[in-house]
This record gives C-alpha cells, structure tokens and sequence, in this order.
C-alpha cells in the first residue's frame, strides 16, 4: 500500500487544493490515468496516478487545502494482498466490470466501501440541465457565477475547471502572483546572462510551405513546432541548459521537456511541458502542441506538465517585435527565445538581399555555464533552423 | 449559402477561439488576427473549422485572402458558392 501524495507543482506552490476525486474508491487504476484536480495558483490541474493498483480510499475531503507531500489517497499496489477482512465462507463475488464511462463522475468522500450507487449530490434535485461536480457547485457559489449560464460538456456535468474558465470579474490575480512570485525568485537567485543571435528563417519558412501545400488544415505545420524541435536537438550537444538547479547543484536531465510559453489571452502566461521534445517528429509534435494549447487555454494541464519542463521556449508569434529576453523559470536554468520574424536586409553569397529574419536570444544561469558555451548552443540551434529538412 | 449565414458560421467559430472578444469591438476591415488577437495557432485552428464546415481546402497558399474579417468572408462566399 503506498500514499499518493499532494505533488509539488512548481517551486512557488506550498499547498494545494484538492477540488475533484475522479476515481471512486475501489477502482483499479493505471500509470497515467488522471485521478483528481487539485486548484493552485496557476488553475486547476489534473494529477496522474504514477503506479497501477487500486484506489482503496481517499485520505483528503474535496475542499480541503493541504500542505505538498499530504498523502491524498491510498492506493494498493497491484498483486499485493487485500487489507485483512473478518473471516467470510462464501467468496465474493467478483466485483462487477464497472461500464465504461467517458467522464467518471465525481463522488464526495464518504464511507469506506464504495456505495452500490452513487450518492446523490448535496441538493436532493437540483436543477433538471446540468449536473454539476461538488467542485464546481461550490466554486460557483464562492465566485457568484450562476451555473446555469454555463453550458455543460457532451456528458451532461459540469466540472470545476468550466466554472473556472468563466472569466471573473476580478480578472486572476491568483496566476499573477503565482508569475509574481517565480519570477521574483529567478531574478534574486538566478545571475542571469543573455545572448542574441540573428537567423535567417527562409529555409524554414520555405520547408513549412512546401510541407502544408496539399495538406489538410489539422496536418499542416506552424514554424513553432520546428523551433521546439531545434532546441531538443541541440540540447543533444549542450546538456548544461536541460535539467535543474536544486540545493547548490545543476541536476541535468536526460530526457528534454520543453516548456513552451502560452500566453493565456491576458489573464496571464504558463510555460507547461512538451514531453520527450527530442524523440517525437514533427507531426507528432505539432498535434501535441496544438492540443496542449488548447488544454491549457481551458486550464487543464497536467500536473507534471507543470513541474517537469527541463528548459522554456518562448516564441512571440506573427504580431511580436524583433527579441525578448526571457526570465528563466526557476528551477530551470535557461530560456530560449524568438522573436518576430520580419523581412530585413541579410548579406547572401556578397550581395544585400531581403529575407525573413529573427532574433534568437537565450538567457541562462551562470552558475551553471559560461556565455561561450551559451553561444555556442545558441548558435547550434540556428544550424539546425537551417536544415529544417533533416531536422 | 448566404453570406449572413457564412458570417454566422464565422463569428461563432471566432467566439470558440477568442472569446473575449466583443464583435461590436471589431472592425471587420482590419487585419484579423490584431482584431482578435489571435496568434498563428489560433489561425490555424479557425482554418481547420472552417475547412471542415464548409468541406474546404483552405490551402496555406490562400491565407493572404483570409487576412480580414470581411476578406475571409468574402473568401468563403466564393469558394462556397
């Protein structure tokens, strides 16, 4: 038996709330699979089961605000034997295959046996729309949203993030001070150093061309996706920007999360992680980026989308100026940026010729390296927007 | 199809990927991704609605046709019609 424990979300959260428990208690659950939504800072974030076994019972009421490290539930692992029960003759019936649900339905705490059927929600009949999560109900309630001007999902629930996406008055000082405090802490501990570099993008944006002609919109690519690519395939050869640097030491990391920056339509900006950067191809990348996105603009991500990016990537876009000098997000220890590309006077072959251009900048910790490996790492970046092809 | 309808189809895909945006605020001549503040994504997610509402192509090689409000539309009249 193990506890699953309140995860650590970033290194500005102290505590969290634990908002919904997806798995009722006695359901098996896998590595990967989502099992509840804890509220911090930075919105409502789905927390993965690590290990497969069976939810035996949660150990934390929906509502309730506890420290990191908290165990939330006990889960048993798999094979490992049943909590000793009073001597019963008659074998239990197996348990029957609980039919597959798209969404599984929230259920408050309660007793330890799980029900045969799912307690009815605090109001004994609420309205007949939508039935909405215990979550949501008393979000709505402490934010004053009506809940029945919100529309609810293909299964008929609401949950607590579709509360959470209605824009409140307040705006969300919450995720300002959550930017407010990592950035403050990067800047009082991280010595930054920045570098910049400019890049000629024709070969890129000629790649993406010929690769989107005849393809279907859902297939087609964005320049971003190949940025993302090139600073995993760098970081090959310049390790000392991917990993963490915790209790006087860099930790690298062998594999690369890129954290890709995500401006939240002025309500704030994330930097959650694509996973293994490096080993994915581009179309993979591309839909994974795309639906990460869009996830995190309905603030849903995953916990270790959160905690586990080895670098960040902010790219300004189309509508941007010519660089940014990031902030790196602690623990991390480097930042990639780049910036608007736009058509400039470039020198090719000795002659003045107009081409798009951008600026790559990185800041990184000196502690950790040195700006002539910086150059160099940033430099590789641009070699390999070059060859977009073999990229 | 009408070209009211086509601008019905429009704004409510427009409304899915920036919601904050009132259309009263838009000015349907400029260009289309500073009235929404929409960046290359967001694009490329409205093109793919579109597509498949209108059972189109949307090529990239179109995208200069699409750079307004009243462009796009101009541009889904005719390839619809």
């Amino acid at each position: 038996m193990s506890a699953f424990l309140m995860p650590s979300l970033g290194a500005d959260m102290e505590a969290g709330t634990l908002v919904e428990q997806l798995i009722s208690p006695g359901t098996d659950v896998h590595r990967g699979d989502i099992i509840a939504v804890v509220e911090t800072q930075k919105g409502a974030i789905e927390i993965e089961v690590f290990e497969d076994g069976r939810l035996e019972n949660w150990l934390v009421q929906i509502g309730e605000k506890v420290p990191v490290g908290t165990p939330l539930a006990m889960i048993r692992a798999q094979g490992e034997p049943e909590t000793p029960q009073p001597q019963d003759p008659v074998p239990k019936p197996p348990p029957p295959e609980a039919p597959p649900r798209p969404e599984p339905l929230p259920q408050p705490p309660g007793p330890e046996l799980p029900p045969p059927e799912l307690p009815q929600p605090d109001q004994p009949f609420p309205e007949l729309r939508a039935r909405a999560s215990p979550a949501a109900r008393r979000l709505a309630a402490r934010t004053g949203i009506d809940l029945s001007t919100i529309s609810a999902r293909a299964d008929g629930t609401i949950r607590y993030a579709d509360v959470q996406a209605r824009p409140r008055q307040s705006g969300m000082p919450d995720m300002r001070a959550a930017i407010a405090a990592a950035m403050a802490r990067s800047k009082r501990e991280i010595p930054h150093y920045y570098l910049s570099h400019q890049s000629d993008l024709s070969a890129l944006e000629g790649f993406v061309a010929r690769t989107n002609a005849g393809r279907a919109p859902e297939d087609r690519l964005v320049p971003a996706a190949l940025y993302v690519k090139a600073v995993a395939r760098a970081l090959r050869d310049y390790p000392e920007f991917n990993g963490t640097y915790t209790e006087d030491a860099f930790a690298p990391s062998d594999a690369v999360h890129v954290g890709l920056a995500i401006n939240l339509r002025g309500k704030g900006l994330v930097a959650p992680a694509l996973f293994d950067t490096g080993e994915k191809d581009l179309d993979t990348l591309m839909s994974d980026m795309r639906d990460l996105i869009a996830r995190t603009r309905a603030g849903r991500f995953k916990a270790r989308e959160l905690s586990d990016a080895t670098i960040t990537l902010t790219s300004l876009g189309d509508r941007g100026v010519d660089g940014l000098f990031g902030v790196i997000y602690p623990p991390q220890v480097a930042i990639v940026g780049i910036g608007t590309p736009r058509t400039a006077p470039w020198i090719a072959d000795g002659a003045v010729v107009a081409r798009p251009v951008t600026t790559l900048t990185l800041a990184a910790d000196h502690r950790v390296s040195d700006g002539h490996r910086g150059a160099l790492f940033l430099r590789a970046i641009d070699t390999h927007l070059q060859r977009p092809d073999t990229i | 199809m009408t070209r009211d309808s086509i601008e019905q189809i429009l704004t409510a895909e427009l409304a899915t990927i920036a919601p904050d945006i009132d259309m009263k605020d838009v000015d349907r001549s400029q260009d289309l991704r500073e009235e929404f503040d929409i960046d290359s994504i967001d694009f490329l997610n409205l093109v793919t609605a579109l597509a498949k509402r209108f059972g189109l192509e949307m090529p990239e090689a179109d995208y200069p046709q699409m750079d307004t409000f009243d462009h796009l539309c101009d541009y889904l009249v005719a390839k619809t019609g």
